[in-house]
C-alpha cells in the first residue's frame, strides 16, 4: 500500500459518491402540484454506504488482491486451455470414451423431460429451436464468412410456409416441414444472387434489408397473412396421425391418450414437442457435421479465408456462395416450421431484427464455425434470461454485460472451432510411387 | 534446351496483349509463346506490368486488346475459375493461403473440382465418395512429401514460416494437376538456401511432372539458371526476348534493367 493507491482509492470513492448521491441517493416526491427533492430510503442509503466502503477498500488493496488472485490461479490445477478444450482433447485421445459419453448424454436428453417440470421442458424446446437456428446461421457466417443480419427472414419464411399452407391447403406438419425447408432454401437462393458481388459491411446491410422486407411484407399483406394479427390455430404436429389434444380435431383422427388407453395429460404434448425438436437438432448436427468434412464445407471455409485464391484454384465462387446461403436458409426454414407448430400462433412480431441479432450473437459467442460452441451458446442465450427473471428490468442489462465480459475473456468464443486432425498414412511409399508414375496431369 | 525448342508443341500463345486502365497503358502489345515442358520467365523493372500480364492470362483482368490462346483454344476474357480448370494455375506475389485451415485442408480444397461433390453421396459416404476422398488424400500426401511439409500436415497454414508457405502454395497448385504453372515472384523473401531448393523444385516439376512454368522473378541468378526462354518487359512494352545468354548480353536490356556498366 503506497500513496498512489490511497490517492486512487480516494478519487474513485469521491467520484462514486458524487455520481451515486445524485442518481440514487435522492428521489423526487410529488407534493400536491409540485415535486420536492428528498433523501432516498434509508435502506438504499445504507447500501450506498456499503458499496462505497467496498469500493474504497478494493481500490486500496487492488494490487495485493490481483496478485493474490494470480497466485491462486497458478496454484489451482486448472487446465491451461480451459475445460472445453481439455474435454475435446480427451475425446480425441479416447474415441470409445467419447462415444460412451455421447450415448449417455443422448439418453439423458431423452429421459429427463418425463421427470422435468412442464415449464422446463418447454424452455428446453425453445432452446433447441435456437440451437437449430444457430447451427444454420453458423454455415453462412461462421463457415462461409458471409455476415448475414437478416437470417430471421428465412425463419419467418419457414414459419409462415407452414401456417399458410395449412390454412389454405390443409397440409399437415410433416409435409410442411419439408416444404418449409425447401421454400426457405429457395428464398436463400434468391437472396444469394444480388449479394454475390458484395462482402463484409455491404453484404450485412443488404441482408438486413432482406430480413426487414420479409417482416414488413408479412405485416402489410393483410389479405393473405393476416397482417399484424398473425395466424392462429396452427395445428400441432402429430405422431403418425395421433393427435395430442383432448379430442381429435380432425375427423377420423384418434387422440394419443385414447390410442394407448391412458389418461389425458397436456404434458404429453410438451414432451412430444421437445423430443421432436431434439430429433431435428440431432439431424441438423449430423448433416452439418458431414457437410463440414465434405468438399463443399471445405470450399465454404476457403471462400471465407481468401476468395481470390479460391477462384484461381478453379472453384466457382458463385456456386459456393449460393450453396452456403441456400443450405443455411433451409435450416432456418425447418426451425421456423417447427416454431409455428409449437406456438400455434405466429405474427410478424416474432421475426424482428432483434431475433437475427440474438442468433448472430449465439454464433459469435459460441465460436465462429464451431458446432459444439454454437449449441452451448444457444442454450446459454435462451436459458439465462429465463433464469434471471427475478432481476426483472435489469435482466437485459446483465445479459449485455455478460456478453461484453465473454468477448473480453474469450474473444474466439466459448469453444473455438478446432481444425480436424487427419492422420496421413506413414507408409506412403508404395502409394506415392504409384502416383508419380501416372502422368501428373489428367486434363 | 534451345535445340528442343522448335520441335515442341506450343501450349500458350499470346498476341498483342494490351491492358489499359483508363488512360494508362499498363501492358502494351505483349507477345508470349510457351511450349510444353518449358520454363519461361518474364523479367522487367518494378511496375513494368509483369503481374498485370499474369492477371490478364489467368482471367483476373479482361484484357483490353489482344488474343490469348491455350492449346489452340481462345481463352481471352474467360473467367479465372474457368481458366484454372483448363489447367493454368498461379501463385501470388503475396502468398494467398487459406491461413486458418490446416496445410492438408489447403491441399484438399484445391482438389475441389476433381472430387465427388455430390451432396447426397457425401452425406451417406458412398463407396465412390470414399474413393475420391482417398485419392485426394493420397495426392495431397504425395505433394506434401515433395515440398517437404509432411510433418506439418495438420498445422494451420498461417503458422508456417514464409518459405514453407511459399512451398505450400506451389504444392496447392500442383494438386490441381495443371499443365501450366504461373509463379509470381516465388523466390521473394526466401534465403539463398531456400532459393536453391525452389530452383530444384521448379526444374523437377518441368522434368518429371509434365508442367510448363511461367515465372516472374527478380532473382537474376535463379532466372538465368532455369529459364528456357526469357521475355523482358519495360514500362508495359516488350523490350526483348531470347535465351538467357542472349538476354544477358542484350545492350537494351542491360541499359533498361540490369544497369549500365
Amino acid at each position: 500500500m503506497n500513496t498512489t493507491s490511497i490517492k486512487n482509492a480516494l478519487i474513485t470513492s469521491v467520484v462514486f459518491l458524487i455520481l451515486a448521491s445524485f442518481m440514487m441517493g435522492v428521489q423526487l416526491v410529488p407534493e400536491g402540484t409540485s415535486i420536492s427533492l428528498s433523501l432516498a430510503d434509508p435502506v438504499r442509503l445504507e447500501a450506498l454506504g456499503v458499496a462505497l466502503a467496498l469500493l474504497f477498500v478494493f481500490q486500496l488493496f487492488r494490487e495485493p488482491i490481483s496478485n493474490g488472485w494470480q497466485a491462486v490461479k497458478n496454484k489451482l490445477p486448472l487446465p491451461e486451455h480451459g475445460i472445453a478444450e481439455t474435454l475435446q482433447t480427451k475425446g480425441e485421445q479416447h474415441p470409445r470414451l467419447k462415444q460412451l459419453a455421447l450415448a449417455f448424454l443422448l439418453a439423458a436428453l431423452i429421459i429427463w423431460p418425463f421427470f422435468g417440470s412442464r415449464g422446463n421442458v418447454d424452455l428446453a424446446t425453445l432452446a433447441l429451436i435456437y440451437v437449430m437456428l444457430g447451427l444454420g446461421l453458423n454455415i453462412v457466417v461462421g463457415l462461409a464468412g458471409l455476415l448475414d443480419l437478416g437470417y430471421v427472414g428465412f425463419y419467418a419464411v419457414g414459419a409462415y410456409s407452414y401456417a399458410l399452407l395449412n390454412q389454405y391447403f390443409g397440409l399437415d406438419f410433416w409435409s410442411c416441414l419439408l416444404l418449409g425447408g425447401f421454400i426457405a432454401a429457395f428464398f436463400g437462393f434468391i437472396l444469394g444472387f444480388p449479394v454475390l458481388r458484395l462482402r463484409g459491411d455491404y453484404l450485412a446491410i443488404v441482408t438486413l434489408g432482406f430480413g426487414e422486407i420479409i417482416r414488413i411484407l408479412l405485416n402489410n399483406w393483410t389479405a393473405i397473412t393476416g397482417g399484424p394479427n398473425g395466424i392462429s390455430q396452427i395445428p400441432k404436429p402429430t405422431l403418425f396421425g395421433l393427435e395430442f389434444s383432448r379430442r381429435a380435431k380432425e375427423e377420423g383422427n384418434i387422440p394419443f391418450h385414447e390410442f394407448f388407453g391412458i389418461d389425458y395429460s397436456s404434458g404429453y404434448k410438451v414432451i412430444f414437442l421437445y423430443l421432436l425438436a431434439l430429433l431435428l437438432v440431432i439431424a441438423t448436427l449430423w448433416v452439418i457435421n458431414r457437410l463440414l468434412r465434405m468438399p463443399i464445407g471445405r470450399a465454404w471455409e476457403a471462400l471465407r479465408e481468401d476468395d481470390i485464391a479460391c477462384q484461381s484454384l478453379g472453384m466457382n465462387k458463385t456456386i459456393i456462395k449460393l450453396s452456403a446461403f441456400t443450405i443455411g436458409a433451409a435450416f432456418a426454414g425447418f426451425a421456423g416450421t417447427f416454431f409455428a407448430a409449437r406456438q400455434g400462433f405466429i405474427s410478424p412480431e416474432s421475426f424482428t431484427f432483434i431475433e437475427s441479432a440474438i442468433i448472430l450473437a449465439i454464433v459469435v459467442l459460441g465460436g465462429m464455425g464451431s458446432q459444439m460452441g454454437v449449441v452451448l451458446a444457444a442454450i446459454i442465450m435462451t436459458i439465462l434470461p429465463e433464469l434471471a427473471r427475478e432481476f426483472n428490468e435489469y435482466r437485459m442489462l446483465m445479459f449485455g454485460l455478460l456478453m461484453v465480459f465473454m468477448m473480453i475473456w474469450r474473444p474466439a468464443g466459448l469453444m473455438p472451432m478446432k481444425r480436424p486432425h487427419i492422420a496421413l498414412k506413414e507408409s506412403k511409399e508404395e502409394n506415392s510411387s504409384s502416383i508419380s508414375q501416372q502422368p501428373a496431369h489428367a486434363a | 534446351m534451345s535445340s528442343q525448342e522448335n520441335n515442341q508443341q506450343t501450349l500458350l500463345e499470346v498476341e498483342d496483349l494490351t491492358m489499359r486502365f483508363g488512360g494508362l497503358v499498363a501492358v502494351n502489345k505483349v507477345k508470349l509463346n510457351v511450349k510444353s515442358g518449358q520454363i519461361v520467365s518474364i523479367i522487367g523493372p518494378n511496375g513494368a506490368g509483369k503481374t498485370t500480364v499474369f492477371n490478364c492470362l489467368t482471367g483476373f483482368y479482361k484484357p483490353s486488346d489482344g488474343r490469348i490462346s491455350y492449346r489452340g483454344e481462345n481463352i481471352t476474357g474467360s473467367k479465372n475459375h474457368e481458366i484454372s480448370r483448363k489447367g493454368i494455375v498461379r501463385t501470388f506475389q503475396h502468398v494467398r493461403l487459406f491461413k486458418s485451415m490446416t496445410v492438408l485442408e489447403n491441399l484438399l480444397v484445391a482438389q475441389h473440382r476433381h472430387l465427388n461433390t455430390n451432396l447426397l453421396s457425401g452425406l451417406f459416404k458412398t463407396p465412390a465418395y470414399r474413393r475420391s476422398e482417398q485419392a485426394a488424400f493420397d495426392r495431397a500426401s504425395f505433394w506434401l512429401d515433395k515440398v517437404n511439409l509432411k510433418s506439418m500436415a495438420n498445422r494451420d497454414a498461417g503458422n508456417l514460416s514464409y518459405g514453407q508457405q511459399r512451398r505450400l502454395e506451389i504444392a496447392r497448385c500442383m494438386v490441381t494437376q495443371p499443365d501450366m504453372l504461373m509463379l509470381d515472384e516465388p523466390a521473394a523473401g526466401l534465403n539463398p538456401r531456400e532459393t536453391k531448393e525452389l530452383d530444384e523444385l521448379i526444374c523437377e516439376l518441368r522434368d518429371h511432372h509434365n508442367v510448363s512454368v511461367m515465372l516472374i522473378e527478380h532473382d537474376m541468378k535463379l532466372v538465368m539458371e532455369i529459364s528456357d526462354h526469357i521475355y523482358v518487359i519495360n514500362q508495359g512494352t516488350p523490350l526483348a526476348d531470347g535465351l538467357p545468354d542472349q538476354i544477358k548480353n542484350n545492350p537494351d536490356v542491360i541499359k533498361a534493367y540490369l544497369g549500365e556498366a
